[in-house]
């Protein structure tokens, strides 16, 4: 009975706080309540046909794919030209590498307050330089400005992350693979595009899926506290449209359609991603 | 290598860290200076180090709206404590018996775990509502804790730690007559070790820097975490006193960078030994 006991507390955490919830989530999915909270009746898939034929949500949907591919390259591309001269046998390499990674501990929330001083229409610093430069700075009622430092807010959060596995990745690749491709002659960007990125693909996969699920859910605090989804809709990412349509406006079946949605998606994203890495861990 | 500097290398990287330190540079300069000032666009670079009042101000009253932060530090604290240590306890235990003991259903404990990954609380939004108002665990503090406790992650690293341990060593401990909880105790929880400082980092970080589940279980401001209390300050657009939001940004990013920066032997080895 003691094994029982041990795994007992993770169980019942995960029946009640994890299995039970989602189980409601797909069941309100497939109801719908009246004006009045009185009657539930079965609908099958309509919440789902009209969550599809819903322009909005469909709007929304291709905003959350532009939006978390934007971060998602922008996050890795940097941290991945850090990484490659972090690697390099340099003085004070150490104190780079602990001032890069810091920002791995910073809330997404409070990383939208530091691009809040940054650009802030009225009181951000940068936000005078390019009014001087001519460009009419406003991300409040500018769409396209708004989706830009979201984009900015929400990347500039990740790159430690990515950083730290770029450079593990780097590191764990054997040195005498790097000197026999110097010794062949390959050097600089040839050597970096035949032998250093293949050799990172492992992790640059398992990157591009942590990053994509980073941007299409953790980042919800962050455009609230920058946008909260505005102007208009410019920034309502999948998650903002949950929250609005569940909790601020309580369409339950609606919103546990959008539920089961992203929890579709996240299963998709975490199967490859499983399968991907046991054929790693079985070569 | 070759006795020459590599100035691409440090432009690059100096760049990196301007990128990052500037904005929090921007954030305490701004914490000591006057909001009129902040307000009217006039920030200064240079910090005023004789004016601290922003700080006293929003520890001790708080900004309108929000508990004050002397407060809210200490519930982010506990909830960042709270699920670091819960989460490790429950893990040990369930990574422990499904590693070293058989019993009925052993894979579908195992799988039930390991679907925990793949329903985060984002996908579950209102009926987890629901389950929380029916446990009566709305504006708990144990309705910020114990939920977020349940983790698949946790448990597949201590069971890959606790599979690497050689089987002579179980057979040793067999052997002297320790029982289970001893075989944990004494050999287990030592091996562990640097994973366990590694895993307390990411969890503190994790609990610390939670946002939406506070928002949707803890109404009452009086559990208003560092994170919850920065975005309504923020939301409060008329009036802002700027100065106050960036002190209180400040004791906001204090605690968890300061456990990265301390553990971060550990908390870079763990992080990507353990993610994959």
């Amino acid at each position: 009975m003691l094994p029982v006991a041990l795994v007992l507390p993770q169980l019942l955490l995960t029946f009640f706080f994890f299995l039970w919830p989602a189980g409601q989530a797909v069941w309100a999915s497939f109801t719908r309540q009246d004006p009045f909270g009185i009657r539930t009746q079965f609908v099958g898939f309509e919440n789902f046909t009209d969550l599809f034929e819903d322009p909005l949500y469909v709007e929304s949907m291709g905003r959350t794919v532009v939006f978390s591919g934007s971060v998602t390259v922008v996050a890795m591309l940097v941290a991945l030209c850090l990484a490659l001269f972090a690697d390099r046998e340099i003085r004070g390499r150490n104190i780079y590498r602990t001032l890069l990674i810091w920002p791995y501990a910073v809330a997404p929330a409070i990383s939208a307050v530091l691009w809040i001083l940054l650009l802030h229409p009225q009181i951000g610093a940068f936000s005078h330089v390019l009014r001087m430069l001519g460009i009419g700075w406003d991300y409040k009622i500018n769409s396209t400005q708004a989706m830009l430092v979201v984009v900015l807010a929400s990347a500039w959060k990740q790159v430690s992350y990515n950083f730290i596995f770029f450079l593990a990745g780097l590191q764990s690749i054997p040195r005498s693979v790097i000197e026999a491709a110097r010794m062949d002659g390959a050097r600089g960007w040839r050597r970096l595009r035949t032998i250093t990125l293949p050799l990172l693909a492992p992790t640059t996969f398992f990157l591009l899926i942590v990053n994509f699920v980073y941007s299409a859910f953790d980042t919800f605090g962050t455009i609230q506290a920058l946008t909260q989804g505005g102007p208009g809709k410019a920034t309502e990412t999948l998650m903002v449209k949950v929250y609005r349509d569940g909790v601020v406006n309580l369409n339950l079946g609606s919103s546990s359609a959008q539920s089961v949605v992203l929890m579709v998606a996240i299963i998709a994203l975490t199967v490859v991603q499983s399968r991907f890495l046991n054929r790693k861990n079985a070569e | 290598m070759n006795g020459r500097t590599d100035w691409a290398a440090h432009i690059v990287l100096g760049l990196g860290v301007l990128l990052f330190v500037l904005p929090v540079w921007l954030v305490f300069a701004a914490s000591t200076q006057d909001a009129g000032a902040i307000g009217r666009g006039e920030l200064s670079l240079i910090p005023d180090l004789t004016n601290f009042s922003a700080y006293v101000t929003v520890l001790r009253d708080g900004a309108p709206g929000v508990a004050p932060v002397g407060r809210m530090l200490l519930v982010s604290a506990a909830m960042a404590i709270g699920i670091a240590f819960g989460k490790i306890i429950i893990s040990v235990l369930s990574a422990y018996a499904v590693t070293f003991f058989r019993f009925p259903f052993r894979m579908l404990c195992f799988w039930t775990i390991f679907i925990t990954l793949m329903l985060p609380v984002e996908v579950r939004i209102i009926p987890t509502y629901a389950v929380m108002a029916d446990f009566g665990l709305i504006n708990t503090y144990a309705g910020l804790t114990v939920p977020l406790i349940a983790s698949a992650t946790a448990t597949l690293l201590f069971r890959q730690v606790f599979l690497a341990v050689p089987d002579e060593l179980v057979e040793a401990a067999r052997m002297d007559g320790a029982g289970p909880l001893r075989f944990l105790r004494d050999i287990l929880l030592p091996v562990s070790g640097a994973n366990i400082a590694a895993l307390f980092v990411i969890l503190f970080v994790y609990g610390w820097n939670q946002y939406l589940w506070p928002l949707l279980v803890a109404t009452d401001q009086r559990l208003d975490t560092m994170v919850i209390g920065i975005v309504k300050m923020v939301g409060a657009d008329t009036a802002t006193q700027w100065n106050q939001v960036m002190a209180t940004a400040v004791l906001a990013l204090l605690p968890p960078v300061t456990i990265v920066l301390l553990m971060q032997r550990w908390f870079v080895k763990g992080l990507t030994e353990g993610d994959k």
